[in-house]
């Protein structure tokens, strides 16, 4: 049977077909699909872990305990991930384990372009890149074989064009793998070094063996074409190269690391001029280098972007140039907080108070954007607590006084509590806001330990947060509804004041999940005088026109916020 | 023959449904289909781009439709409308429904929403245009505006009623069915 499956999709019905019994991740844009869909599949058990450190450790305990198992993440979280990953590629598995990455040339919802494949080889893993769906799903079960022949976890590493794609996948049954038996092998998994100097010998040996063997990896494959130009590619760029230049010669690399010497040499000399065309880092164009290969493609693309058919035949086929994109005096639509969103009134209050904000990752990240303008810093999960310590130990309390970290509830359990546990252990003087709106929220509302339930929708224990700061030693820990302006600015005032540590909670479910039923509201023009102070929340509803303030009614959810702010009692709901 | 097809629109708008009833035709009608979608970030009140490749002729690679390229563009929107501009084919057609939404800069006063956002359409390509989410809440909600605007684009796509039908059972939810029907007809009847 025939599906269109997105490539997250297909990723998940590779793992049903190969076998898979363990999954956990962590979600995180372009990658989150992947576990949601494994839930689906009542013969894996799957799981949201806390981060993707956790998730690796999960699937890595899985594996050497006999089952077959993957991870899931987008590109920075193997960065959490890394260190059990690193010493994961030296003592191995038992049965495979396939951790899926998923990188994001072009950042359409991530902070950088780092590209996986540069893990890959520090690591010393074998690293994996599909073209489409149907590779999506081929590739798992390929990677977990190569995982238990080569007893290495597996990259299997995605790009946001493969992750969000829809392309035609044939499906097939399940193998049903049985469990392994697990045998205690201390001088295999205790990485003591006296054990890993051993293992570390094995990784470079099989290494070799690997990369001996890659050149008859179906995988890779050489599709000769017209022998001037010849094209070594991977991932969506194979998909360009192949409308953009359709008459070249391509070795279509599916392994990526490690790269097949054998098959690059017979393919270059196979051909006049050789182009090495790839998402990103030029990885293999350093590798083809390296061997004294001559060969371009990073000079004419750069690093920055995502490639494209066009910018493939611009550049490598002399295609004429096609113009810019834009177009003249259209105002951007960046994203923003939606209409009854909570964050909005954290962020009144915070830009009210002038307070320098470490913020995080997360919806609230778009706090950062007018009008609401109210970020400092973002750097990644958890640094808005590390990152208000550090501005507070530079300079001192006047300083701390003045300062806040605001992060997630999710983002807290993933990697805020350590932080928190750092300055409670050092004695700091700081205001940390948990913006608890009860479900991890940019990546399309999954669970997490604060929610109460588990990635199946199943009540699960609840964190209690306020238990949970204070038995780390915060003293001062204050619940407060961010609708309820006053008094979260009275909150804020005096939490931010004290010469010590304290955590406000700023608590109110995502508008998303809660579903407001609450009639939209109206201005009253007699009553309005035009003061602009609602304009300061940045609701998508609220717009000023030639006829005053009007509420778009197909957009708000009646929260109410503007009526709170509203000082001649001109915004409310009709008839009131 | 390949159709590239642009969706554009707001985040929320409904533009995942568009696609994926697009997609699910191509498939089933035995065509080769590439959509690439919009998740995460974006999503929260952005300008979305959806791109949707369907051929019943050649293999297809690219999930990408570019400049120049796009058979048609279905916007949900204005301004989203002459933002797409560009993807459009020299002979291509916008068909663009006329609600408007305020993009955050215009909000806080920093750009000016452009009054002649339809002139601009029919100055530079072939439109239809219509009134999509009104047209939708005489259907039942004007959340099937996306429905509307797939059964005016219908009939530039070699697919029967009947196969359109299936595909909207297919990929809406089953209390919804009759209310996206009606939203079909009114659109591919326009």
């Amino acid at each position: 049977m025939k599906q269109l499956l997105l490539g997250n999709e297909a990723i998940a019905r590779g793992a049903y077909e190969a076998g898979v019994r363990v999954a956990s991740a962590y979600p995180g844009t372009p990658s989150t699909e992947i576990n949601e869909n494994v839930a689906n599949y009542p013969e894996i058990y799957a799981e949201w872990a806390p981060n993707e450190k956790v998730a690796v450790e999960v699937a890595l305990g899985a594996a050497v305990a006999g089952a077959r198992s993957m991870a899931c993440m987008k590109h920075v979280g193997l960065n959490v991930a890394a260190d059990p990953f690193y010493t994961a590629t030296y003592t191995g598995v038992n049965a495979g384990m396939v951790v899926i990455v998923a990188d994001d040339p072009g950042m359409h919802s991530s902070q950088n372009e780092q590209d996986t494949r540069m893990h890959a080889r520090a690591s010393h893993a074998p690293c994996l890149d599909p073209s489409d769906s149907q590779e999506c799903k081929d590739f798992m079960r390929i990677a977990l074989e190569l995982s238990e022949e080569y007893d290495t976890p597996v990259i299997l590493r995605l790009t946001t064009r493969i992750a969000h794609a829809r392309t035609i996948v044939e499906l097939g049954e399940r193998t049903d793998i049985p469990l392994r038996d697990y045998n205690r092998d201390i001088k295999k998994y205790v990485s003591m070094p006296a054990n890993m100097k051993g293992r570390h010998l094995f990784v470079e040996d099989r290494e070799e063996r690997l990369s001996e063997a890659a050149a008859n990896l179906s995988i890779n494959r050489i599709e000769w074409g017209d022998r001037r130009v010849g094209v070594i590619t991977c991932g969506a760029a194979y998909n360009y190269v192949k409308e953009a230049l359709p008459n070249a010669s391509v070795l279509k690399l599916g392994l990526v690391y490690p790269i097949s010497r054998k098959l690059v040499e017979e393919f270059a000399a196979g051909v006049e001029e050789l182009y090495v065309i790839e998402d990103m880092e030029p990885f293999i164009e350093d590798t083809v280098k390296a061997w004294g290969i001559p060969c371009s493609g990073k000079n004419k693309t750069g690093v920055q972007g995502e490639l494209f058919a066009r910018k493939v035949a611009e550049k490598f086929a002399d295609a004429e140039a096609a113009g810019p994109m834009s177009t003249e005096g259209i105002p951007n639509r960046p994203p923003v907080l939606c209409p009854g969103c909570p964050h909005r009134g954290l962020y009144y209050v915070l830009g009210k108070l002038k307070l320098t904000v470490c913020s995080d990752i997360g919806c609230y990240t778009l706090g950062a954007l007018p009008p609401l303008s109210g970020v400092d810093t973002c750097i990644c999960m958890g640094a808005s607590i590390g990152m208000a310590h550090g501005f507070e130990k530079a300079r001192g309390k006047d300083q701390a006084h003045k300062t806040v970290g605001v992060l997630g509830d999710s983002t807290f359990c993933h990697s805020g509590m350590t932080g928190l546990l750092n300055m409670a252990y050092n004695s700091a003087i700081g205001t940390i806001i948990i913006a608890d709106n009860s479900i991890t929220g940019m990546t399309g509302h999954q669970h997490n330990p604060a929610t109460g339930f588990d990635i199946y929708g199943n009540p699960a224990p609840q964190l209690n947060l306020e238990k949970l700061c204070e038995a780390m030693g915060v003293k001062h820990v204050v619940v407060v509804d961010p609708f309820d302006l006053k008094e979260l600015e009275r909150v804020i005032r005096e939490e931010t004041a004290r010469d010590e540590l304290s955590v406000v909670i700023s608590r109110r479910p995502c508008a998303l999940i809660i579903k407001q039923t609450n009639k939209p509201f109206v201005c009253d023009k007699n009553k309005c005088k035009n003061c602009n102070m609602c304009m300061k929340l940045g609701c998508p509803a609220i717009r000023k026109t030639e006829n005053g303030i009007e509420i778009d009614h197909s957009q708000c959810v009646g929260c109410g916020l503007c009526a709170n702010i509203c000082p001649f009692g001109a915004l409310g709901t009709k008839g009131e | 023959m390949t159709h590239n097809i642009v969706i554009v629109g707001v985040g929320g708008q409904g533009t995942l449904l568009a696609s994926k009833i697009l997609g699910y035709i191509g498939l089933e009608n035995g065509c080769d289909v590439r959509v690439s979608e919009v998740h995460g970030m974006s999503q929260r009140g952005g300008s979305v781009v959806t791109y949707v490749r369907i051929s019943d002729t050649d293999k297809l690679y690219s999930t990408i439709v570019e400049q120049k390229q796009a058979d048609i563009v279905l916007a949900f929107e204005s301004l989203e409308a002459v933002r797409a501009l560009p993807y459009l084919k020299d002979n291509g057609t916008m068909i663009v429904n006329t609600q408007e939404l305020m993009p955050m800069p215009v909000i806080t006063g920093a750009a000016k929403y452009p009054s002649d956002c339809l002139f601009r359409l029919h100055e530079a390509c072939k439109v239809i245009e219509l009134d999509a989410t009104s047209i939708a809440a005489e259907c039942g909600t004007f959340k099937a505006a996306n429905v509307v605007l797939i059964g005016v684009l219908a009939k530039s796509l070699p697919f029967t009623l009947e196969q359109w039908m299936n595909a909207i059972e297919a990929n809406v939810k089953p209390k919804f069915i009759d209310i996206n029907k009606s939203a079909f007809m009114r659109g591919y009847q326009l």
